[in-house]
């Protein structure tokens, strides 16, 4: 109890800086939480783009019966493989004619069919990575009576990069708020030393262990995270509900995301205090 | 029980501040330490207290010694040495009980144990009656006795005092000098650094460790024989006060010849 008491104290004697690192704290998980935002909705909408993710296998016109049988068995038998769908050149030529209305008129008068049997293949949930597609497409490839094999790879490709590059800036922009947010806690920490040095002092005289003394520093380090985490929640959600209502659909951000938030700002905030509280008290009373 | 082996101390910046120095205070003694300004008493103090590591040598407290302490067991050595300063250092915020209390608390005493320890430690210095008068409402005399109560919080083997009486006037020094005797008189050593010659004169039997320019010039414990009763001149000053006080005890004029103390108490 006599931590969280002299840490609250301690804050509130000095508001001003309090909220300083409050809010420091505060903008750098923000930051992180808004490019958190960003990188789970592209997981959600890279999630549903994967579920259709397919991969079609052109058949050559010489492929027999027997053959296609046992190359179907072979690709169902991928681990990755979760379906594998046989398309005549009949049921292509129908499917032809229904999507492309426009040449409707065309498709009766054809003497030969051009459009050529496919495997519609698609694949468990866990190998639709860019990765695995192509390692899929590139094994079936190398089938003999395998023409060509077609998969959405430019768009899978272009998706994954797209959250990279969300979780890189998230990091790289919040990293940065992050550090001038244990720099301001140090401060604030360093100035509560300074403030209460002559007790601190005495302590050290009189045999007080050194976790004694540094405790409610600490403390004072945790709360200034713990309220910076809360504030980045409440921005980050407010943020949330003006994208939604204003541009697009969004999905809010998991619970366990936002409990991590908050804990990061502890965690933040008593890393920064411990630094200075170490450094402070060398100083002060050197041995 | 607080043995010095050849200790040096040097600081970096201002130069040697103790030069080789050797002594050795058993339990239960009352010394004193004596000097002009920076002749390294307050340095030898804060070896004992090990806030400081003797650069050479070694300084042995009770089981502890210097060159193998470890970090986490300072607090418990200064749990066994009270220290008192010139400038009492007295939280201003608190009355004088929860001063006392507040060397209990940051000591981890059990809460109960508090209240009637803090009561017995005032009892203890004369101040029963003025347990919750602040600082500011107390003479100096007084505050350097809560000040005293408080380096007895943790039960010391002994008791470091540097300049206690530097603040005081002449009859406070006193009252602060025979409370130091009684609780010496119960068992806990004291080593008293001071420029008051009037202490040394109303307690001529005590041991007297001097120093000058960071050396140990004179101990009485082991130069008394040694030295003739009455010194020749170019002795020790401080050495003719102590001979002096020895003949005649209370004589006041010997005090003109001291060294005067920071803020001095006059006569």
């Amino acid at each position: 109890m006599r931590p969280f008491r002299e840490a609250l104290v301690s804050l509130i004697r000095r508001p001003v800086l309090a909220t300083l690192s409050v809010t420091a704290i505060g903008l750098s998980l923000f930051i992180v939480g808004l490019f958190g935002l960003t990188a789970h909705n592209i997981s959600r909408a890279l999630a549903s783009v994967e579920e259709k993710v397919e991969i079609v296998a052109y058949l050559t016109d010489e492929i027999g019966e027997d053959q296609l049988r046992l190359v179907r068995t072979e690709i169902g038998a991928y681990p990755e493989v979760a379906s594998v769908e046989y398309v005549s050149k009949t049921e292509a030529l129908y499917n032809a004619s229904r999507e492309l209305t426009e040449f409707s008129d065309v498709f009766p008068d054809l003497e030969i069919n051009p459009l050529p049997a496919s495997l519609e293949i698609r694949l468990r949930p866990g190998h639709r990575t860019p990765g695995a597609v192509q390692e899929v497409a590139a094994r079936l490839g190398s089938y003999e009576f395998v023409d060509d094999v077609r998969f959405g790879r430019e768009w899978v490709d272009r998706i994954h990069t797209l959250r990279r590059i969300a979780g890189g800036t998230a990091l790289v922009l919040g990293g940065s708020f992050a550090i001038v947010a244990m720099l301001l806690v140090g401060t604030t920490v360093r100035m509560s030393i300074h403030a209460r040095s002559t007790e601190i002092a005495i302590m050290e005289n009189v045999g007080a262990t050194s976790g004694f003394i540094q405790r409610p520093f600490l403390v004072e380090g945790l709360i200034s995270g713990v309220l910076g985490g809360l504030l980045a929640w409440a921005l980050t959600y407010v943020a949330y509900r003006l994208l939604d209502r204003a541009v697009f659909a969004v999905l809010w951000l998991p619970d366990p995301w936002i409990l991590a938030g908050i804990l990061a700002g502890g965690i933040l905030g008593m890393v920064a205090a411990q630094r200075s509280v170490r450094r402070e008290l060398r100083n002060l009373y050197a041995i | 029980m607080i043995r010095f082996r050849n200790v040096t101390k040097h600081y970096p910046r201002s130069g040697n501040a103790l030069e080789d120095i050797s002594f050795h205070i058993r339990k239960g003694e009352f010394a004193f330490l004596i000097g002009p300004s920076g002749a390294g008493k307050t340095t030898a103090l804060r070896l004992v207290h090990m806030e400081t590591a003797p650069t050479g040598g070694e300084v042995t407290v009770s089981r502890y010694s210097s060159s193998r302490i470890r970090r986490r067991e300072i607090p418990q050595l200064r749990r066994r040495v009270g220290f008192v300063f010139q400038d009492f250092r007295l939280l201003e915020r608190l009355t004088a009980a929860e001063n006392i209390a507040f060397a209990l608390q940051a000591t981890g005493a059990p809460r109960a144990e508090i209240r009637p320890k803090v009561m017995r430690l005032l009892g203890h210095v004369g101040l029963a009656s003025r347990a919750k008068a602040y600082p500011g409402e107390l003479s100096g005399g007084e505050r350097q006795r809560v000040a005293i109560a408080r380096a007895l919080a943790t039960d010391p083997l002994v008791l470091l005092a540097d300049e206690p009486t530097g603040n005081l006037d002449e009859r406070a020094s006193i009252g602060v000098f025979e409370l130091f005797r009684q609780l010496n008189a119960l068992g806990t050593a004291v080593i008293l650094a001071t420029h008051d010659t009037t202490l040394l004169r109303r307690s001529p039997e005590t041991r007297v460790l001097e120093l000058e320019s960071g050396r140990l010039v004179y101990d009485s414990a082991s130069d008394a024989a040694a030295r003739p009763a009455r010194p020749s001149a170019g002795a020790s000053p401080i050495f003719e006060f102590v001979a002096d006080a020895a003949d005649a005890p209370g004589r006041s004029e010997t005090r003109q010849a001291g060294p005067e103390g920071p803020g001095g108490s006059a006569p």
